[in-house]
C-alpha cells in the first residue's frame, strides 16, 4: 500500500512539485533582476490561496488572512533579490516569510521581530557549491517523506506546523503524555534527516 | 566554539513549524545562530513547511487583495536587514537584538540569593514562558531542581557539570519538564546563562523550595 502511494506520489506529486518549484523560482528571479510584475502576479496567484488556507488554519479571521497575505506578498517582492536557492525551495523560503509575519503580528510588542532576523534561522555560508547543486531536488525528498511518515507522526507535525498549537496543547488535545508527542515530532524529524541523507 | 549539547529535535521541529512559545524560541533562535548543526536541522524541518503548504487546499482570495497588493508594489522598496550591530562579546545574533547591544555586563542584574543574580528580559504578552538570562557565581552549586514544565537553557559563559556532563559556552540544555539535575558551576569564573521556562521551576529541598519565591523562578 505504501509502496504504491509512493509510485503514484513519485510519478505525478514529484515531478509537478519539482516543475512548479523552478518555475516559481524563476519568477522570483524575475522579480529580483527586473522587478518584473507579471511574474509577481503569477507567483501571487500561485500563492496567495495557499497562503490564504494557511493563515485560517492557523486562526485568523478570512479579513486578517487577506491582510497577512498581502504582507507576505509585499515581502517577497521587497525581499525577492535576497532569496538562496541553496537553503531551500521557493515554497519553503515563502513559507519562513508567512510564518515569521504571522508571529510578528501576534507578539506585536515584541522587541524581537522575526521578520528581521532573516527568512532563515540564520544567515549562513555552511553550504558549499557542491551542496548547492545536491540541493536542487531535495523537496522532493521533503514529499517522499512526508508521505512515508506514519499516521500517527504526521498528525503530530500538521498540528504543529498548520494549526497553531504548542506541544503541551497537541498532547492535550490528543490526550497523550507530552513525551509521547515529543518522540512522535523527533521520529518524523529523523525519517526526514535520513531521507535528505539518502539522497545526498 | 565547541558545542557538545545540543537541542530535541522535537524543540527544533516545533521551532520550525512557528508554534514554540516566544521566550523558549528565543533560547533556541540563539543556540542555532551558534550551532551549525542545529542550523542545518533547523533547515531541513522548515523544508517540511514548504511542503505542507504546497499540499494545503487553496481558499479564493477576494479581487480587492489582489489589486490592492499589485498596486501597492509601486510603493514599496527594496528590503534590508538592519545592519548587524557591532558585537561587544561573542552573543547570539537574536539575544543581541533584546539586549539592544549592550554586553553581559551592561544589563542590570538583580542578584536574588547569595552568588545568584537575575535579569528578566522582555517579552510580547502572547508569551507563555518567562525568559532571563541567570548568573550564577564560581563554585556554587544550583539547589537539586526538577522542572515541572519546558526549560532551555543556554550557556553564554563560563561551565557548570551535572549529571549530563561539561555544559559550556554554546552548549544547550532542552531537558524537557521530567529531568532533574543539579549543576555546579566550575571554579574561576561565574556561568552566564540565558534561560527560558515555561512553568516554574520547582527545587526539590524544603529549604530551596522556601527560597524559590525570592529567586523568582
Amino acid at each position: 500500500m505504501r509502496a504504491a502511494a509512493w509510485n503514484m506520489l513519485k510519478k505525478d506529486t514529484l515531478t509537478d512539485r519539482f516543475n512548479e518549484d523552478q518555475v516559481m523560482k524563476g519568477l522570483i528571479q524575475g522579480i529580483a533582476d527586473n522587478r518584473d510584475r507579471t511574474c509577481f502576479a503569477k507567483l501571487f496567484d500561485t500563492f496567495a490561496p495557499r497562503l490564504k488556507s494557511f493563515m485560517i488554519r492557523k486562526g485568523a479571521s478570512p479579513e486578517l488572512a487577506e491582510d497577512l497575505v498581502q504582507e507576505t506578498m509585499i515581502s517577497v517582492w521587497r525581499k525577492a533579490g535576497l532569496y538562496d536557492p541553496a537553503k531551500g525551495s521557493a515554497l519553503t523560503w515563502i513559507f519562513t516569510i508567512a510564518r515569521n509575519l504571522r508571529i510578528d503580528r501576534i507578539r506585536k510588542e515584541s522587541s524581537m521581530p522575526l521578520s528581521e532576523l532573516g527568512d532563515y534561522d540564520a544567515p549562513s555560508d555552511d553550504l558549499g557549491s557542491d551542496d548547492r547543486l545536491a540541493q536542487r531536488q531535495e523537496q522532493q525528498q521533503v514529499a517522499m517523506a512526508l508521505a512515508d511518515i506514519p499516521v500517527e507522526q504526521k498528525q503530530v507535525i500538521m498540528l504543529a506546523f498548520v494549526e497553531d498549537i504548542s506541544q503541551s496543547e497537541i498532547a492535550e488535545r490528543l490526550k497523550l503524555p507530552l513525551g509521547t508527542v515529543k518522540s512522535r515530532m523527533r521520529l518524523a524529524y529523523a525519517r526526514l534527516r535520513k531521507s535528505l541523507e539518502t539522497y545526498n | 566554539m565547541t558545542i557538545n549539547h545540543h537541542l530535541d529535535t522535537a524543540t527544533i521541529m516545533a521551532h520550525a513549524a512557528g508554534s514554540l512559545d516566544e521566550a523558549l524560541s528565543v533560547v533556541t533562535a540563539s543556540h542555532i545562530a551558534l550551532c551549525a548543526s542545529c542550523r542545518e536541522a533547523s533547515r531541513q524541518a522548515s523544508l517540511l513547511g514548504g511542503e505542507i503548504l504546497g499540499e494545503l487546499e487553496g481558499t479564493a482570495v477576494s479581487s480587492n487583495c489582489r489589486s490592492q497588493t499589485l498596486c501597492m508594489l509601486d510603493t514599496a522598496t527594496l528590503h534590508h536587514y538592519p545592519k548587524k550591530l557591532k558585537l561587544k562579546n561573542a552573543l547570539p545574533g537574536p539575544l543581541n537584538l533584546l539586549l539592544e547591544g549592550k554586553s553581559l555586563d551592561e544589563v542590570s542584574w538583580t542578584s536574588k540569593a547569595p552568588g545568584l543574580a537575575f535579569c528578566g528580559l522582555p517579552v510580547s504578552a502572547a508569551a507563555r514562558g518567562k525568559l532571563f538570562l541567570m548568573r550564577i557565581a564560581a563554585g556554587k552549586a544550583m539547589p537539586e531542581h526538577g522542572h515541572g514544565g519546558e526549560e532551555i537553557t543556554l550557556i553564554l559563559k563560563g561551565a557548570y557539570n551535572d549529571s549530563l556532563g561539561r555544559f559550556a559556552a554554546g552548549d544547550v540544555a532542552d531537558l524537557g519538564e521530567d529531568f532533574e539535575h543539579k549543576p555546579v558551576v566550575e571554579e574561576g569564573a561565574p556561568c552566564i546563562c540565558l534561560v527560558a521556562t515555561e512553568a516554574p521551576t520547582r527545587f526539590k529541598s524544603w529549604s530551596a523550595r522556601l527560597l524559590q519565591p525570592f529567586i523568582g523562578i
